[in-house]
């Protein structure tokens, strides 16, 4: 069985699946770490989106000898010391009802939030698209990512502090 | 930080995934009778420790810590936030103080199921006598303890307290004496304006857990030595398997076992991709019967409406079809999946002549009485943790999956979680039924409606031909109008597609044939459609009150921008009114839904953040289905597979929403399926008044 490393919220991990195993199952099965989630297995409902070297990408179908030597940050790994902007303006705002796939919108609003200082409601639309959430949280996504965004502005500078541990 | 409304702090929302939902050491533990079992209760308090004791609704501990068992299942809907509200108010603590765990099916507690929009129905005084027993019994020992009166003293924030020294004492001091005293058999509720909690906006408990990845759903169970595995079933409904090729997937990496179960083939193995990729290379072979497809199904329902069909009500002369003109009309709509994000699943171990069984469902006793029947044991060995869920919309009542797990758990070695993909589960769900509906009425010379036919044809949730399904015709039985003649009748369609409960039932069709029919006598008697339901339901005080909450909140009749419509709907269900203005556009790009106005009458509210939650929740589940909701039939099973070709409302598709309460006094109502029913007529009612032919079937863009 190959042998894979990469980073998994910035400790260096290495697993021996098949190659072509995708990320996502290697998170949740091998890894056990389940934050990140199964939806659809077609690159649907992004569900199972994390952060791979920053960017918000599906680990359904990605094998992962493709993460090799990269960076993978799951939603256990947003928060830092506190937690990211972004979970918090999802408590302000009460986002989650079943929560199930919350983790995938976090994951893709936070690389949203580094791409763009003040996404606009256009630029929110397309981040999340590719995102289903079945109990129709998503007026109170918009919100969030609009607080969130708020609360990032008002900080001195865009810091290691405030994005999490994801960059530090 | 800025937080908003809502303080930011860390709970352990504790879901039963390990260790089992027994907690050791609770010294008090109390409980709600249910008539028979009365004496029971106020004889003995029974410990936690003892895993059969009589309902259990909370328990506190020598240090203070409150524990309280959910006895319904966490599926988005906010029960894990507004159970322990009713509890923390009477109780006298803090909501942030207590701890929760899913309660273990046990039917002490009385019926778990969760469904029917009933959880704060049934619990809002059972919960609350429980919480109030207990605060009373903290401030008698007190009370005993300090050689004053009990009257003197009162509790809050976890103390009693005795007013006159101001002496205060944590309950934690307290549980040994307050154990030994008898439970108060009708203890006092705290009346309205003392309350703290019931009617005001509380953060959800639930919340932290599901931004930072801790939260447990049933796919999130992960148990020492677990493996995990697949059922590949028949895809034609009523077919078996007739061979299949073991080798097709044996030696796959990570493939352990594989073998017939159940009329379909198990595979298991080491991980959740392992079995699930082996499953779309099995090469198995099927029999069935192939012939049944969407033209036979419009066959059918057409031939139900001509049928004889069950009366369901019958009132008034019928002298009245011959006042003057009548309007008809026909309305369809389709099969449905549940879609619930979280893929069907359920976790069983069974070793030691024990059962034990993870799952997300909505009903943990049917699931124990299912797996006491596979296992042949007896029900105390079969013990069933309820995880959080990933959504159920009624399809995690079925329990199918708890049926596979220990099928399976039944044949290997260890824990093994079942596992469904996405395919199998659009492709074998239990389905929300298609329905045909013929509508018909009279008018008089005003264009009032003076008689009322109504007609539906599907298949019957409870099985039933020779006989009214009652079910079927909920939403249509007791419609609200008042109108002279009225007939309610259902006839029974043959149809192999397994059926299920789907978010609000019968209430999600009938409510679209009813109020979509209900503008068509509008627009015959050149009428406003809030004018003449006004007219008709003088002697429907709650709907009216929310028709005419809606109205004046969404401006109706106010000049709107060119290309804009409003349609009103106004449909009650689950004990709750709700009445919906939604502003459509017809482009492009087809229908857009720009904002919708919603007026809810669900009686005393317990947290209207949740409420406000369910209603937006509510829009986008039957805007969903008004909009793209199809399951096909072809050559006997079904076209779709995945979210491709089942496609949801999306973000960008979400309407502006606006959620009115309405103050009330009545008993409390549901809220977790009431917002489903009035959008799809008044999305289509919007779109009747651009002009063109009104929209008759569902999805709208297929009619």
């Amino acid at each position: 069985m190959p042998r894979h490393r990469f980073e998994l919220n910035g400790q260096p991990v290495s697993v021996d699946v098949p190659d072509e195993m995708p990320l996502l199952w290697v998170l949740r099965d091998v890894l056990q770490l389940t934050g990140t989630k199964y939806g659809c297995g077609i690159m649907q409902c992004g569900a199972c989106t994390v952060h791979l070297d920053g960017e918000p990408t599906r680990t359904c179908r990605l094998p992962v000898a493709e993460a090799a030597g990269r960076r993978v940050t799951t939603i256990e790994g947003l928060a830092g010391d506190s937690l990211h902007a972004v979970q918090r303006a999802w408590i302000a705002e009460q986002v989650p009802q079943c929560g199930y796939c919350q983790s995938g919108q976090i994951m893709s609003a936070a690389a949203l939030l580094r791409r763009a200082r003040r996404p606009s409601g256009a630029q929110v639309e397309a981040a999340l698209a590719g995102h289903i959430c079945r109990c129709g949280t998503y007026a109170r996504i918009r919100r969030a990512v609009a607080r969130a965004a708020d609360a990032l502005a008002v900080a001195p500078a865009w810091t290691d502090e405030d994005a999490g541990a994801e960059d530090g | 930080m800025a937080d908003g409304p809502f303080k930011v702090s860390r709970r352990d929302l504790l879901v039963a995934t390990g260790a089992g939902a027994v907690a050791g050491g609770a010294a008090l533990v109390l409980g709600v009778w249910y008539g028979r079992r009365q004496e029971r209760f106020t004889k003995r308090v029974p410990s936690r420790s003892q895993p059969f004791a009589p309902s259990i609704y909370l328990a506190i501990d020598g240090d203070g810590l409150v524990t309280i068992w959910l006895t319904r299942s966490e599926m988005g809907q906010g029960v894990s936030t507004a159970l322990p509200m009713l509890i923390a108010e009477e109780l006298e603590v803090e909501l942030d103080a207590v701890r929760l765990e899913h309660a273990v099916a046990n039917r002490n507690y009385g019926p778990q199921l969760t469904g029917n929009s009933a959880a704060v129905r049934k619990l809002w005084s059972p919960l609350r006598q429980a919480g109030a027993a207990a605060r009373e019994m903290m401030i008698a020992a007190a009370a005993a303890q300090w050689g004053v009166s009990a009257s003197e003293c009162s509790a809050r924030d976890g103390h009693a307290i005795h007013g006159p020294s101001g002496r205060r004492s944590p309950y934690g001091g307290l549980v040994e004496a307050a154990a030994a005293l008898p439970v108060p058999a009708k203890p006092r509720l705290k009346p309205d304006d003392a309350l703290r909690l019931l009617g005001r906006r509380q953060p959800r408990l639930d919340v932290p857990a599901k931004v930072d990845g801790s939260a447990r759903f049933g796919l999130d169970v992960r148990l020492p030595g677990l493996r995990y595995a697949t059922i590949v079933r028949c895809p034609i409904f009523g077919g078996d398997l007739a061979g299949f090729d073991a080798a097709s997937v044996q030696g796959r990496a990570g493939v352990d076992e594989v073998f017939e179960l159940d009329g379909g083939v198990a595979i298991v193995g080491d991980s959740t991709w392992a079995v699930l990729s082996a499953a779309e290379v099995l090469d198995a072979r099927w029999d069935g019967d192939a012939g049944f497809d969407d033209a036979q199904l419009a066959a059918r329902l057409e031939r139900g409406l001509e049928a004889a069909g069950h009366v369901a009500r019958e009132e008034g002369d019928a002298a009245r079809w011959k006042s003057g003109r009548t309007v008809q009309a026909e309305y369809r709509t389709p099969f449905l999946a549940h879609a619930t994000m979280e893929p069907i699943n359920a976790t069983a171990w069974i070793r030691d002549g024990r059962c034990e069984i993870w799952a997300p469902t909505q009903a943990p006793q049917g699931a124990q009485r299912m797996a006491m029947k596979l296992t042949g044991l007896a029900e105390p060995n079969v013990i069933v943790h309820v995880t959080l869920l990933g959504g159920g919309f009624g399809r995690r009542a079925a329990n199918i999956e708890v049926r596979d797990a220990v099928l399976v758990a039944k044949r290997v070695k260890g824990p093994v979680q079942l596992v469904w993909s996405r395919e199998a589960d659009v492709q074998h769900d239990v389905y929300r039924a298609a329905t045909a509906h013929r509508l018909e009425a009279a008018l008089d010379s005003e264009g009032a409606p003076v008689a009322w036919r109504h007609r539906v044809a599907s298949p019957s949730l409870m099985g039933r031909t020779d006989e009214l399904d009652p079910l079927m015709l909920h939403g249509a039985t007791e419609l609200p109008y008042g109108i002279e003649r009225v007939e309610v009748s259902w006839s029974s369609v043959a149809s192999p597609v397994p059926l299920g409960f789907w978010r609000s039932v019968a209430h999600s069709y009938n409510a679209f044939a009813i109020e979509c029919f209900v503008d068509e006598l509008a627009r015959a008697a050149q009428q406003d459609p809030v004018a003449l339901r006004r007219k008709l339901l003088q002697s429907a005080p709650r709907h009216l009150g929310v028709l005419e909450k809606v109205a004046a909140k969404a401006g109706w009749g106010a000049p709107l921008a060119a290309g804009l419509a409003r349609g009103v709907a106004v449909h009650g269900s689950f004990g709750s009114f709700v009445a919906m203005v939604a502003e459509v556009r017809r482009g492009e790009r087809g229908v857009t839904v720009e904002r919708v106005v919603a007026a809810v009458d669900c009686g005393r509210v317990v947290n209207p953040q949740i409420i406000e939650a369910q209603i937006e929740g509510g829009i986008v589940f039957g805007l969903t289905a008004a909009l793209h909701g199809r399951i096909e039939l072809r050559a006997g099973r079904v076209v779709q597979s995945n979210f491709h070709d089942y496609p949801m409302l999306r973000l960008a598709d979400m309407p502006e929403v606006v959620v009115e309460i309405l103050p009330s006094e009545e008993e409390p109502g549901g809220v977790g399926e009431i917002g489903v029913p009035p959008i799809a007529p008044a999305v289509a009612n919007a779109l009747a008044s651009l002009g063109g032919e009104p929209p008759r079937e569902l999805p709208i863009s297929h009619g």
